[in-house]
């Protein structure tokens, strides 16, 4: 597999703050997989986000895109509709009154003939399980079907990339686990590389690799099982880490012998008993 | 509760008038606006009032519906109502009154006037969705553009307006209740006492509109916002026949009613 | 002092329209003074219309609120005066703040009360001090401050009117982990020092089940369980039936129990779970 986003030891400040936001970050990520980027606020993850759709662009290092550099202004468009972008507050991404006229703001944008728009949007809505609701008013939506809007107007655009910087942190249980099982299915459904940012450790449970960033810096990379077993080092950092995990970290030190990895509680579960029996 | 206003809202259906197109029905607007103001006799006013009662039934909106549309403007409505009634001469309606039938029959079309004229551009929101409307503004005002007028962003701007109104009136709520809720008084004291009261709810709504301002251009963008050069549209316009029948039945209206005018009815 | 009596409350939305809509049902809670109490329901379950009767922001379509046996709802005074006795902290309460000083938008509460300056600036001090505002942020604009410092700022204008009763709707909404903690430690300071009632609605079952000694579920406008933490998931399946989740170390508990290890008590914390399962591990030993 080939790196479809490549940071090449990027750094960036923004004009009013003093220290950099991202201090040489150097990375690839695979087409097709699932990654997710956990970190405290303040730690840079939204601003390498915005480094993947060129809301931002390095102050030295590079950023490419499907091997199109992001600071190359005429190819803007290029890399904007390779990486779609899903943002925070789904109110303030949704630029239309109906919920099918918002899907195909991307698409018009792009001079797509209108009769291809119509299918585009027909199925990005499908994909998303928001079709019913086409002729809706956005306003009269739950938040996670909001954000569910949001994202078939990205997949409208048919990008490769999809980031979504924090989807979830201004939903209510029900709508994050709406918003997470969508984009689950976006990556191992339709192939689309998915780039997840969030502080919600249990969101990053079922992704490829897990990337822990820090005043900055990438300071873990590798599969969610691996990251998350690092306990001390996730602890210090402010993080937590899932209760499985947790639960055979203490009984290992109260004498139990439990692998963990395990981020599955059926599993975990079942090792707890192995143990015991 | 400010949530219940109903400003340009759109009711979904399949009526006739709402598969027109929208630069047709906003022609028919304009037309049925100059026909109101030219109405002059009761003649004229009932053949207004009967063509919109007629395209009432046709749209499926119901009374309920233009009244609740009607009820912010009620006290203008009273008022220049009022003033005709009393401020008209003439003869009395009996001897020694104020009140003459001069004044009743301008009062009465005052009234017809406003609340037709109101009828007819709900009819327009009710049943044109507001990206409808705003696309057909753009086209009838696209040879405009030619005179770097800047139509495009003009309309752009309209339809976000259209789209964060009620996102804005749920805001402002809510900070009215948060407010409420540390003892902020909206609703004794004087005028100027009054007015102060607001600062606790327009800066937050200013300082969030902003950021939403903000948050939606990069929105925007992200989605290959660029201009309106080389957009296209998924609901593609064009006039169909229907379109040509209503724009010529509305300017036979019109032409009906400026004859009527001309012979004083 | 400051004990809530809820008798038969309901509230309907645009009554008498075709909008109608039944958002609470005979609701009837008595919460003693000092307790700390979570509230628990998916979105729409009524919480939230629940918490803003407390304090008169709306008022009951039927039924009645007794603050110390007198009705909140007598008169447009009682209305008024509730809400500095009433505390409501809306969700992202950062979004209300206006003032041009951090300090003066603290005191905003207490200077509605119509009290005296110094006594709004002791209030204004030691309401910073619950939250962790150091004085030196006092002249700052509050506009600048980093999201976890206005959400404590605002929490603090609610503070300085020294409320017997403290209601806050998912204070740690949006927040990290990290700033999500520092809000809790906040809030149980405030009701440990002062002997406040807090209620607290939350998503967070884990907050939930680790603080609060009382639980009320919302479900279809009406209460659905009332009791402590333990009584509440001991009966997990009816949590999961409404659509809410349960603390993690709970549905770790289940899944054992599922597979035949027998756990003594309702378990909802980690503690508990590690002790259940080393209890487990001796027991299968002997």
């Amino acid at each position: 597999m080939s790196a479809i986003i490549e940071f090449k030891d990027v750094h960036f400040k923004y004009p009013e703050d003093e220290l950099e936001s991202l201090c040489g970050i150097t990375l690839a990520i695979e087409e097709g997989s699932f990654v997710a980027v956990l970190g405290h606020n303040g730690s840079g993850k939204s601003t390498l986000a915005k480094h993947m759709n060129a809301i931002l662009t390095p102050t030295s290092g590079q950023v490419l895109v499907n091997g199109l550099d992001t600071a190359d202004e005429n190819r803007l468009l290029d890399v904007r509709r390779t990486v779609g972008m899903v943002f925070q507050n789904p109110d303030n991404q949704i630029v239309a009154n109906v919920v099918e006229d918002d899907v195909a703001f991307a698409p018009e944008n792009l001079g797509i003939p209108s009769g291809q728009i119509r299918d585009r949007v027909d199925r990005a809505l499908q994909i998303v399980g928001m079709y019913e609701l086409r002729q809706h008013a956005p306003h009269l939506l739950s938040g996670g079907q909001k954000q569910r809007v949001a994202i078939a107007g990205v997949i409208a655009m048919e990008p490769k990339v999809i980031v979504l910087d924090e989807p979830t942190a201004m939903l209510d249980p029900q709508g994050r686990a709406e918003v997470i099982s969508t984009v689950t299915r976006l990556c191992r459904e339709k192939g689309m590389t998915v780039v997840l940012i969030t502080h919600h450790m249990e969101e990053c449970i079922g992704a490829d690799r897990l990337l822990v960033m820090s005043n900055g810096s990438l300071v873990d990379d590798g599969t969610p099982a691996q990251v998350f077993s690092r306990v001390e080092e996730m602890e210090a950092e402010g993080l937590a880490v899932p209760e499985t995990v947790r639960l055979a970290y203490d009984l290992n030190r109260r004498g139990f012998s439990l692998p963990i990895d395990t981020l599955d509680v059926s599993a975990c579960a079942d090792n707890i008993l192995k143990e015991i029996r | 509760m400010l949530k219940d206003i109903t400003l340009g809202q759109y009711f979904p259906g399949d009526s006739l008038i709402h598969k027109l197109d929208p630069r047709t029905k906003l022609i028919a607007v304009v037309l049925y606006i100059v026909a109101l103001f030219q109405a002059k006799g009761w003649i004229g006013y009932g053949a207004v009032t009967l063509a919109t009662l007629i395209l009432m039934a046709i749209s499926h909106i119901s009374f309920g519906n233009i009244f609740k549309g009607l009820k912010p403007m009620l006290f203008i409505i009273v008022l220049t109502a009022l003033l005709n009634i009393f401020y008209t001469t003439g003869t009395p309606v009996v001897e020694g009154w104020i009140i003459t039938w001069e004044g009743i029959d301008r009062a009465v079309k005052m009234i017809l006037r406003i609340v037709l004229l109101i009828t007819g551009t709900f009819l327009l929101t009710y049943t044109t969705s507001p990206m409808a409307l705003t696309d057909g503004l753009e086209l009838l005002l696209n040879p405009l553009k030619k005179l770097h007028v800047p139509v495009h962003e003009m309309t752009i701007m309209m339809s976000m307006a259209l789209r964060f109104i009620p996102t804005l009136i749920e805001e402002t709520d809510k900070i009215m209740s948060a407010q409420k809720a540390r003892g902020a008084d909206f609703e004794t004291g004087s005028l100027i006492q009054r007015a102060k009261a607001l600062l606790p709810i327009l800066v937050p709504l200013f300082v969030s509109a902003f950021r939403r301002a903000d948050e939606l251009a990069v929105a925007m963008e992200s989605r290959c916002y660029h201009g309106g050069e080389g957009r296209t549209r998924m609901k593609q316009l064009h006039l169909a026949g229907r379109d040509y029948a209503a724009l010529v039945v509305s300017a036979l209206f019109l032409a009906g009613i400026i004859v009527l005018r001309h012979f004083g009815l | 002092m400051a004990e809530i009596i809820v008798e038969g409350l309901s509230h309907t939305y645009s009554a008498g329209t075709p909008f109608q809509k039944t958002a609470i049902e005979n609701i009837n809670l008595r919460i003693p003074q000092g307790q700390f109490v979570g509230l628990l329901g998916h979105t729409g379950s009524g919480k939230s219309t629940f918490v803003q009767h407390l304090n008169a922001l709306l008022q009951p379509t039927s039924g009645r609120v007794l603050l110390d046996g007198e009705d909140i709802n007598k008169d447009k005074k009682t209305r008024r005066d509730v809400k500095w006795k009433v505390g409501l902290v809306f969700q992202y309460p950062e979004y209300q703040l206006f003032e041009e000083t951090v300090y003066a938008d603290i005191g905003f509460g207490p200077k509605n009360m119509g009290l005296g300056k110094e006594e709004i600036d002791e209030r204004v001090r030691e309401a910073a001090s619950f939250v962790g505002v150091e004085p030196e942020l006092f002249e700052k604009s509050p506009l600048e401050l980093s999201g976890g410092q206005k959400r404590r700022i605002a929490i603090a204008g609610v503070i300085a009117m020294r409320p017997g009763v403290l209601i806050l709707d998912e204070p740690t909404a949006g927040l990290d982990p990290a700033g999500c903690r520092q809000i809790m430690d906040n809030i149980c300071r405030y009701q440990r020092e002062t002997g406040a009632t807090v209620l607290i609605v939350s998503h967070n079952m884990d907050d939930a089940a680790r603080l609060c000694e009382r639980l009320i579920v919302f479900d279809h406008g009406g209460v659905v369980m009332d009791g402590t933490p333990e009584e509440v998931f001991s009966r997990p399946q009816e949590l999961i039936q409404i659509g809410l989740a349960v603390p993690q170390s709970t549905a770790i508990a289940m899944a054992l129990q599922e597979k035949g290890l027998a756990l003594k008590g309702a378990v909802y914390t980690h503690e508990q779970l590690l002790m259940a399962v080393e209890a487990a591990k001796g027991a299968a030993l002997c």
